[in-house]
């Protein structure tokens, strides 16, 4: 932007209300002097045409920069969602508007709340041992000299770069009801078999771990960001104060990443609450459908049974418990935001 | 996804030889447009087998001036279906697809109507399969052509020479490859009852049978053929839910007798977890197509010359192994029907089904009974034989889980694994069969709604 040229600097700050007019006489400057043959072809600022005032407008360019975003974010997000909601409202032959119909009888079935109850313990146990494994290591990896840092942030990141459905697949290879690779060891060290996806328990824990061992990355990249954020004059003053480590991680470490925590918090509930690869790949929902979540049972009813409205309100039923959880979290961001400033 | 692209168009030639076409052959008069015909077809497992359709497509596309491009989509993440998903819901895609289990009556309403080629093929060679008819035939017209390629029926597989060392019972004696020499005096042998007391036979001497109890096709089609065996009906032709009944509990009561002797990871199986089983060597026995035979043959030699296919056991209302076809169906939104059609009724023709019976080692299963007699399944080895019994023959009949039921209420049932849940329930989770039946009631109740 042109506001960082000598000249313009000279200029006295503007009122408020007249920053955007002031910024937009400048630009128009300097667009003049990066085309000289437009003032020796004698065209005045006063004849330039509205498109290229509107053009030279900062929320335009912005706008336009932002269009083949918002472009692919209408076609394969907000398209798809308002259509996943017509959907929902179908009869299964698409031929007949339904109302809440779908949404009621999943409300009916026993199956549906177990997979609500399947989904909270899948995504909120998932997303909690991520948080505190990504917080344990990242403190880890912050501690670490600087030279050696990079090699492990490196390769922690190794389980988030792996396409998901490869390393699930990796996983059920280890996890294999007959022949898995960690009953192998078990047994050679004299232990029994676990049942690692046959026991419905245990295949929770396992579709549980595979997420942990994958999201666990992001956590830890999110909080060493943040860790190292914060000013070490706090830490210095609280030394100076006779604050151990513990104390200076409870009440300066910790208050310092809420805001961070809180958002990592968010996103991550959103992805793992979606999650459909590992449950699909690992065990499809089974056995006894107690590993279903939101996402493999919509599967299963709206393309393995046929009944696409069924399906889509299924998947539909994740949008206001998250929505509830956004509201509460973003708030909390907000409130702290404004505490700071 | 692989592809191959058939003969070109030969654009000069096609008025002429389209016409002529027309003129001569039943199914031939919309071929004369010529075009371009697309087949979005299951992609074979077998190595090659793909290349049989692909030749027999060929032939017909040379001779009507037809330019036929084939997809192969596989079935592994339901990819075929979701394409069929997003075809139908798109209104545009291939002019024929393939359609595997219940897809035939999930897309029925975007099917072109086929009864006259089912009506041409039923009079070359006589009755159907019922299961492919309760499939296709959707409120009187049939929306789907059955297709040998990838049908298939899931039969005993078992590895005859421990039965013989452990439970004293001579399988290819019982059911040798010669449908003429079958004793009813040593058939009727064949039991669910022998059956039990032989897997815990084999248990014992520590090579137990391998039934799948998840909730994928090969186990709910087993626990559907047994059902049937006892007479169990879920829900009847009328929307009756009938699954409260003494049939049921004896049904049931076996199961929890024969699932004790059966290894504990059969729960997480999917469909490839039998066919581990018995290549492994550990497993004495299974309920599969061939196709673990087939593997066990370049991978385990020595157990698959001593696997043997053979018909399930008979239970107190008969004899029953679980089917699953394969369709074609014809989008009403087919640029090219009447080639579609023509091209159906080719592929359809004993001559092309022999030559994809044989290019699949004889896995892939007409509908029709007359085809049974291809030579594929009397000399495939080793031991040669080995899969002559894997098309019903006897008095085995074929079953589909869900059926009588009208075939809306019949998909949800197979694909949620009603029956197979229940007996994981009773098995696994040691409920109680009174509260099993409570819940399958409460599920069934909900499957009506489709």
């Amino acid at each position: 932007m042109p506001a960082s040229s000598a000249g313009i600097r000279d200029v006295e700050p503007p009122a408020r209300g007249d920053r955007y007019k002031v910024e937009d006489s400048r630009m128009a400057d300097t667009v003049q002097s990066w085309v000289p043959g437009l003032q020796q072809a004698g065209v005045r600022p006063s004849a330039r045409s509205g498109l290229s005032k509107f053009l030279r407008q900062r929320s335009t360019i912005a706008f336009l920069f932002c269009l083949p975003l918002i472009a692919i974010i209408t076609c394969l997000v907000i398209y798809p969602a308002f259509y996943s909601i017509y959907l929902s409202m179908l009869n299964k032959a698409q031929t007949r508007f339904i109302g809440l119909g779908n949404f009621s009888y999943l409300l009916s079935r026993d199956v549906f709340w177990m997979v609500v109850q399947q989904s909270a313990i899948f995504a909120l146990s998932a997303v909690f041992f991520k948080a505190l494994i990504g917080l344990i290591t990242a403190h880890l990896i912050n501690n670490l000299p600087a030279k050696g840092q990079r090699k492990w942030r490196g390769m922690l990141l190794v389980p988030w770069v792996i396409p998901l459905a490869l390393s699930s697949l990796g996983w059920w290879w280890l996890f294999d009801p007959t022949h898995s690779a960690f009953n192998w060891i078990l047994t050679g060290l004299g232990f029994d078999e676990v049942p690692w996806l046959s026991n419905p328990y245990w295949a929770r824990f396992s579709v549980i771990l595979v997420n942990v061992w994958y999201g666990a990355p992001f956590f830890l990249i999110m909080y060493l960001a943040a860790l190292k954020s914060v000013p070490e004059q706090l830490y210095e003053a609280a030394a100076i104060d006779g604050a151990n480590a513990w104390q200076k991680f409870i009440h300066i470490t910790l208050p310092m990443m809420r805001n961070i925590i809180a958002i990592t918090v968010l996103f991550s509930l959103i992805v793992t609450f979606a999650n459909f690869d590992i449950v699909q790949i690992m065990t499809a929902g089974g056995p006894r459908n107690m590993t279903h979540v939101f996402a493999t049972y919509a599967f299963l009813l709206g393309i393995r049974s046929g009944d696409l409205p069924l399906g889509a309100a299924t998947s539909l039923f994740m949008f206001p418990i998250l929505a509830i959880a956004a509201v509460f979290i973003l708030r909390g961001v907000r409130k702290r935001g404004r505490e700071i400033g | 996804m692989g592809s191959s692209r058939l003969s070109r168009r030969a654009v000069l030639k096609t008025a002429a030889l389209g016409s002529a076409a027309a003129i001569t052959a039943p199914y031939v008069s919309g071929v004369h447009a010529a075009g371009t015909l697309t087949l979005g077809c299951w992609d074979h497992w077998v190595p090659g087998a793909n290349k049989a359709l692909d030749k027999i497509c060929k032939e017909w596309g040379d001779k009507n001036n037809v330019d036929v491009h084939i997809d192969y989509i596989t079935s592994q993440g339901e990819k075929d279906k979701l394409t069929a998903a997003a075809e139908a819901q798109a209104g545009t895609g291939h002019d024929i697809m393939s359609h595997r289990d219940w897809n035939i009556q999930i897309h029925q309403r975007l099917l072109e109507p086929l009864d006259d080629v089912v009506a041409q093929l039923i009079k070359q060679y006589g009755p159907i399969s019922p299961v492919a008819e309760y499939l296709a035939k959707i409120k009187g017209t049939w929306r789907g052509i059955p297709t040998a390629i990838g049908s298939q029926v899931k039969p005993c597989q078992s590895r005859f020479d421990l039965y013989k060392e452990h439970c004293g019972i001579d399988l290819v004696d019982m059911f040798p490859a010669d449908e003429s020499k079958y004793d009813k005096a040593k058939t009727d042998q064949w039991t669910w009852d022998v059956y039990l007391d032989s897997a815990q036979k084999l248990h014992k001497a520590g090579y137990p049978v391998g039934l799948p109890m998840g909730q994928t096709s090969d186990a709910v089609d087993w626990v559907g053929a047994l059902f049937n065996s006892f007479g169990v009906v879920m829900i009847d032709e009328k929307d009756n839910i009938k699954v409260n009944s003494d049939e049921t509990r004896k049904a049931l009561e076996y199961l929890k007798k024969l699932m004790a002797v059966n290894p504990p990871e059969v729960y997480a199986w999917d469909d490839a977890g039998n066919n581990r089983w018995i290549i492994s060597g550990k497993g004495s026995g299974i309920m599969n197509p061939p196709s673990s035979w087939a593997v066990a043959k370049r991978d385990n030699p020595k157990v698959a010359e001593n696997i043997w296919l053979h018909a399930m056991p008979r239970g107190p209302k008969g004899r029953y192994v679980g089917q699953l076809p394969q369709f074609y169906g014809l989008w009403s939104f087919s640029k090219n029907k009447s080639a579609g059609k023509d091209l159906l009724l080719h592929m359809s023709q004993k001559e092309s089904i022999a030559q994809l019976v044989a290019a699949s080692i004889g896995y892939d299963l007409p509908s029709f009974k007359s085809m049974y007699d291809l030579d594929t399944w009397k000399t495939v080895e080793p031991p040669k034989g080995v899969v002559y019994s894997y098309p019903p023959r006897g008095d085995e009949l074929t079953s589909m889980f869900g059926a009588p039921a009208r075939s809306e209420v019949g998909a949800q049932m197979y694909n949620q694994a009603i029956n197979t849940v229940m007996v994981a329930k009773l098995t696994q989770g040691n409920e109680k069969i009174d509260d099993v039946i409570k819940w399958a009631e409460k599920e069934l109740e909900g499957t009506l709604r489709a």
